[in-house]
């Protein structure tokens, strides 16, 4: 069983890898081949994962994790101005701050548990968002965000760059840097700062494996399930979720830091409820627990943000200009509250209805799709020869456990 | 000296002298019975064990140290591994999991980070919890999860859960609680295997005489919080003050 | 003296909406066992109610003048409420006091969507895990959001107060301090009434009648109160439309204080979640005073003097959170909490 185990952990990883750098390709006939987007579902594939290592592992729903998407979007925004346009002492910086700023927050917080825990979580969000418009505008520019600056000292490269804004690299190659590839009539767009996001979320994702895989892994998926047990079983809970709480808080200040490199702009509204809500809903829609969900949750809200918020009233009118007048009209009268503008209609919309129906999220649907399939083959299979199909003690491992744990188990 | 060892313990919930300088002293390797009616502090008494309470007054020490503030992890690094009256078991996690994770607490300690170890490469866990499954009757069912299990057989994994930790006691809180007869006899059985073939001390906190009498070396009588007798269950049975104890003073010659 | 007299009346008004709204939350929570994160949005739906009840009244016909002129040489309009043309004067009243009014018109409309709430979602979470309350509850707060937004836009609609009631008095005076010493709006007067009057009279309504018994049995012991054979659910879609009308009507009444604006229900629920945590959760009266606390501390923080103090910054922002930071960690449930509510 472990060995399987094994093998398939390795082949989902490179499965992983190769959808993830193919990324361009497989995006640009859904009109998401854009450096800008694909950055995003990178970036915010990490934030997800980050999320779900603390949420999807303990069970602890932290309602405030924004908070250190804006904090590492702000330490790197320093570190690009004060040290070096280069990315990696920003990214280096920004997760050490803000694992010491989850740290502080996780002590505290995680004191409580269940529906305080979420409400202290909400609070120290909405303290840190308030502080970074009001008290802490000298580091955070208020409301008019921080930005890079031409006055800005980089002790170490400081070159002078003829009056203009350097914009963030990695040893030269430069985040906004993109080569257009035409491929069957698309143009591929192979962007630097997709590709340095592409592989920070692949290590990332990596990281998450290992933990999920590790006795320290199963030990927080045993506070999930009853943490009174542990504690008598001779487990300090609280520094194993302190430390999950930890982990999560410098994926999402990795993530904030990438934010900034890919566009040197870090503003308070990042760090708003609404912010800590998008990473909650990510993890949810794809499937809390599981490895890949948080990553195709990203991707897909992203996605359908981008998508949907594009769509104004005149695309609207084109989709049903064939239909007869009046019920095209009303069509589009029904239809375009949900999009364009009030695209975020639909997104709390899709987020009841995934809650509601699909608690365990897109991983989950597909298993119980993949279920029914195999239970109707099989159920052909028993039909044309009757024979005892119990499968042999090491097959039941993973395919045999209840729909609970196999959130955990598979992919 | 016993193993676990309590003086003149002392518990008052408001007006109510739940303890009443309670003495009690388990030897090494016995199965120890406490026994009571209902109300006589046999719980409270427990719970001064596992570090949910802490007495008024008076001391409770294993093995020479004192277990008094301790929080539960502590107590059971200490070596005294609890059973719960309704078994508490990791009902999300597979059985062998569910094994492997005391067997963690044992082996690391109550904190130890190894965030990137691989636990296929725990052999050596695996293979003791796997050991301890065998010897439950649990080995064929390892990687179900504990959720589906019978009452009786979330019995044997919390017991599969307490022997992995090798301690040196184990609490036992109304074992049988709840059980038919017949189940009740698998698990006189299966504890009486255990405390043959390991060597763990026993405390039983119990209702059920049958189960009492079938185990116990030593008996500890509790009644209105203070211990009136303690003694071999031979001379327990027809012991005048645990008749009185039970059926009021009107049987008393 | 008369410089904290003045911060107590200050922070009078959000103390009061905060006990307000926290009144209703703990309400939902306390018999319904569920965490209502679309609560807040409850408030703004209540302020949105002034607003559209204020148009509903004021809604003008328009007619050309035939003798002025604009300013751009075209004939001058004159829009008059139809109100007015149907009642004079006291259409133009009713114009003016169009705040009060709105009460009567957010009522129903409060309970009804209280009651949908309740039937048609809440209901069906009472079993599911406290985290999947959250969400969902979450997920409509953002639906009702965005419908607001995209129905009265994302600016704030100011809504002026009766005209009988804008301006200050002089408190100080009232009460035999020096003159000047202590002005305060009418209007922010009036809300702390209002809402001492309903928190009164809901705590009357809880103590006096068979319905408020059950229902404190219910939030003391739920399932033994189901055992009884009372048909608790009935009475908590009634406490859950309750909840929702006491808030609403927080909002209704905020709205000369606060323009109504999209977003303001989740800035309430943030701060009132807090306050609950605070007065301890489970706990009605521990929610109203940890409003009014809070609110009050609120207004002190926002001293000058305490700027000052504190080196130039000022903490009014997030004394709150502080204060429920210290006493999580002091008193872990709250300054009033009872033992296991909601610890699982």
């Amino acid at each position: 069983m472990l060995k399987k185990l094994r093998t398939s952990d390795r082949a989902l990883m490179v499965l992983f890898t190769v959808f993830v750098l193919a990324t361009p390709l497989l995006m640009a006939p859904l009109g998401a081949g854009y450096p800008d987007l694909m950055q995003r579902f990178a970036i915010y594939g990490i934030f997800a994962i980050g999320f779900n290592i603390l949420f999807g592992l303990t069970g602890y729903l932290s309602f405030g994790h924004a908070a250190f998407l804006g904090v590492g979007s702000y330490s790197a925004l320093w570190m690009l101005k004060l040290l070096s346009i280069n990315i990696v002492p920003a990214i280096l910086f920004s997760v050490v701050v803000s694992g010491l700023f989850a740290l502080l927050i996780g002590f505290i917080s995680l004191r409580r548990s269940g529906i305080y825990f979420s409400i202290l979580t909400l609070a120290f969000a909405q303290m840190s968002y308030n502080l970074a418009y009001s008290v802490l505008t000298p580091i955070t520019n208020g409301e008019t965000g921080l930005q890079l600056d031409l006055e800005d000292p980089r002790i170490l490269d400081n070159a002078s760059e003829g009056g203009q804004l350097a914009s963030p690299s990695l040893f030269g190659l430069e985040m906004g840097d993109t080569a257009v590839v035409p491929f069957l009539g698309m143009d591929l767009q192979f962007n630097v700062g997709f590709y340095v996001s592409a592989l920070v979320l692949i290590g990332m994702f990596y990281l998450s494996l290992r933990i999920f895989r590790s006795p320290f892994g199963m030990i927080l998926r045993a506070v999930k399930s009853n943490q009174t047990r542990l504690n008598y079983t001779g487990f300090n809970s609280r520094p194993y979720t302190l430390t999950a709480f930890v982990i999560s808080g410098m994926y999402a200040g990795l993530a904030g830091a990438l934010l900034v490199c890919m566009d040197p702009l870090a503003g308070a509204e990042r760090m708003q409820w609404t912010a800590s809500g998008e990473v909650v809903l990510m993890t949810i829609m794809g499937g809390v627990g599981t490895l890949i969900g948080p990553v195709l949750g990203a991707g897909i809200i992203k996605y359908f943000e981008n998508i949907f918020s594009r769509i104004n009233d005149s695309v609207i009118q084109d989709w049903f200009s064939a239909l007869p007048d009046g019920v095209a009209d009303v069509l589009v009268a029904v239809v375009s509250p949900f999009l364009g503008s009030g695209w975020h209609i639909s997104l709390g919309l899709i987020f009841m209805l995934v809650v509601i129906f699909l608690p365990g999220g897109l991983v989950e649907g597909a298993g119980r799709i993949m279920n029914l399939i195999t239970r109707l083959t099989q159920a052909r299979k028993t039909a044309s020869h009757r024979s005892d199909d119990r499968p042999s003690d090491d097959d039941v491992s993973s395919e045999k456990s209840s729909p609970g744990s196999v959130n955990t188990r598979e992919s | 000296m016993g193993i676990l060892e309590v003086k003149g313990v002392n518990k008052r919930f408001g007006g109510l002298l739940a303890l009443d300088d309670v003495n009690l002293s388990v030897q090494q390797n016995t199965v120890h019975a406490i026994i009571g009616p209902n109300g006589a502090g046999k719980s409270t008494l427990l719970n001064c064990f596992i570090g949910k309470l802490v007495p008024d007054s008076g001391t409770v020490d294993f093995n020479n140290s004192s277990l008094l503030g301790l929080e539960p992890y502590q107590i059971n690094q200490a070596g005294i591994s609890r059973v719960f009256q309704t078994p508490e078991v990791f009902s999300e996690l597979s059985i062998l999991e569910n094994v492997m994770i005391p067997a963690f607490a044992h082996r690391d300690g109550a904190f130890h980070l190894s965030p990137f170890k691989s636990l296929a490469k725990e052999t050596t866990i695996r293979e003791q919890a796997e050991k301890i499954l065998q010897d439950v009757g649990l080995i064929d069912e390892r990687h179900h999860t504990a959720s589906a299990m019978s009452r009786g057989n979330k019995r044997r994994l919390e017991m599969a859960m307490c022997l992995v930790q090798k301690p040196k006691l184990l609490l036992l809180d109304e074992p049988t609680a709840g059980m038919a007869r017949a189940d009740t006899n698998n698990t006189i059985d299966l504890l009486k295997t255990i405390n043959e073939a390991h060597e763990i001390t026993f405390v039983v906190i119990e209702h059920d005489m049958h189960v009492v009498f079938s185990l116990a070396d030593r008996i500890s009588v509790l009644s209105q919080g203070h211990v009136i007798v303690e003694d071999h269950p031979s001379n327990i049975k027809g012991h005048p003050k645990v008749q009185e104890a039970y059926l009021g003073t009107t049987e008393t010659q | 003296m008369d410089a904290i007299l003045l911060q107590i009346l200050n922070g009078l008004d959000k103390g009061s909406a905060y006990a307000l709204i926290a009144l209703g939350l703990t309400l939902i929570f306390g018999t319904l066992g569920v965490v209502n994160f679309a609560h807040g949005a409850l408030f703004m739906i209540g302020a949105f109610c002034t607003v559209t009840f204020n148009n509903l009244l004021s809604f003008k016909r328009v007619t050309l003048s035939e003798t002025e002129l604009s300013p751009w040489g075209t004939p001058l309009e004159i829009q008059v409420p139809y109100v007015e043309l149907w009642f004079g004067d006291f259409g133009a009243t009713m114009i003016d006091y169009s705040v009060f009014w709105s009460i009567l018109f957010a009522i129903p409309v409060m309970l009804l969507i209280g009651i949908v709430m309740e039937r048609g979602l809440i209901k069906h979470f009472y079993k599911r895990p406290h985290a999947d309350q959250i969400l969902v509850t979450f997920g409509l707060a953002i639906v009702l959001q965005e419908v607001i937004k995209s129905v009265y836009g994302a600016n704030p609609i100011p809504q002026p107060a009766p005209e009988a009631f804008v301006g200050s008095i002089d408190v100080g005076a009232l009460i035999g301090m020096a003159e000047n010493s202590v002005i305060y709006p009418i209007w922010r007067l009036v809300y702390f009434l209002f809402a001492a009057v309903v928190i009164g009279g809901i705590f009357a309504f809880l103590r006096y009648t068979t319905f408020g018994m059950v229902v404190r049995a219910g939030m003391a012991d739920r399932e033994t109160v189901g055992l009884l054979g009372i048909n608790i659910d009935k009475r908590f879609t009634a406490m859950f439309g309750l909840a929702a009308v006491v808030t609403g009507l927080a909002g209704v009444m905020y709205t000369p204080i606060l323009s109504p604006n999209y977003h303001m229900g989740m800035d309430f629920l943030v701060l009132c979640f807090v306050v609950v945590v605070v007065g301890g959760m489970g706990s009605l009266t521990g929610a109203v005073a940890a409003g009014f606390l809070l609110g009050i501390l609120q207004s002190f923080a926002s001293m000058p003097e305490v700027k000052d103090f504190l080196f130039g910054f000022s903490i009014d922002q997030v004394i709150i959170y502080l204060v429920a930071v210290i006493i999580l960690l002091t008193r872990p449930r709250g300054l009033m909490g009872r033992k296991g509510v909601m610890e699982t």
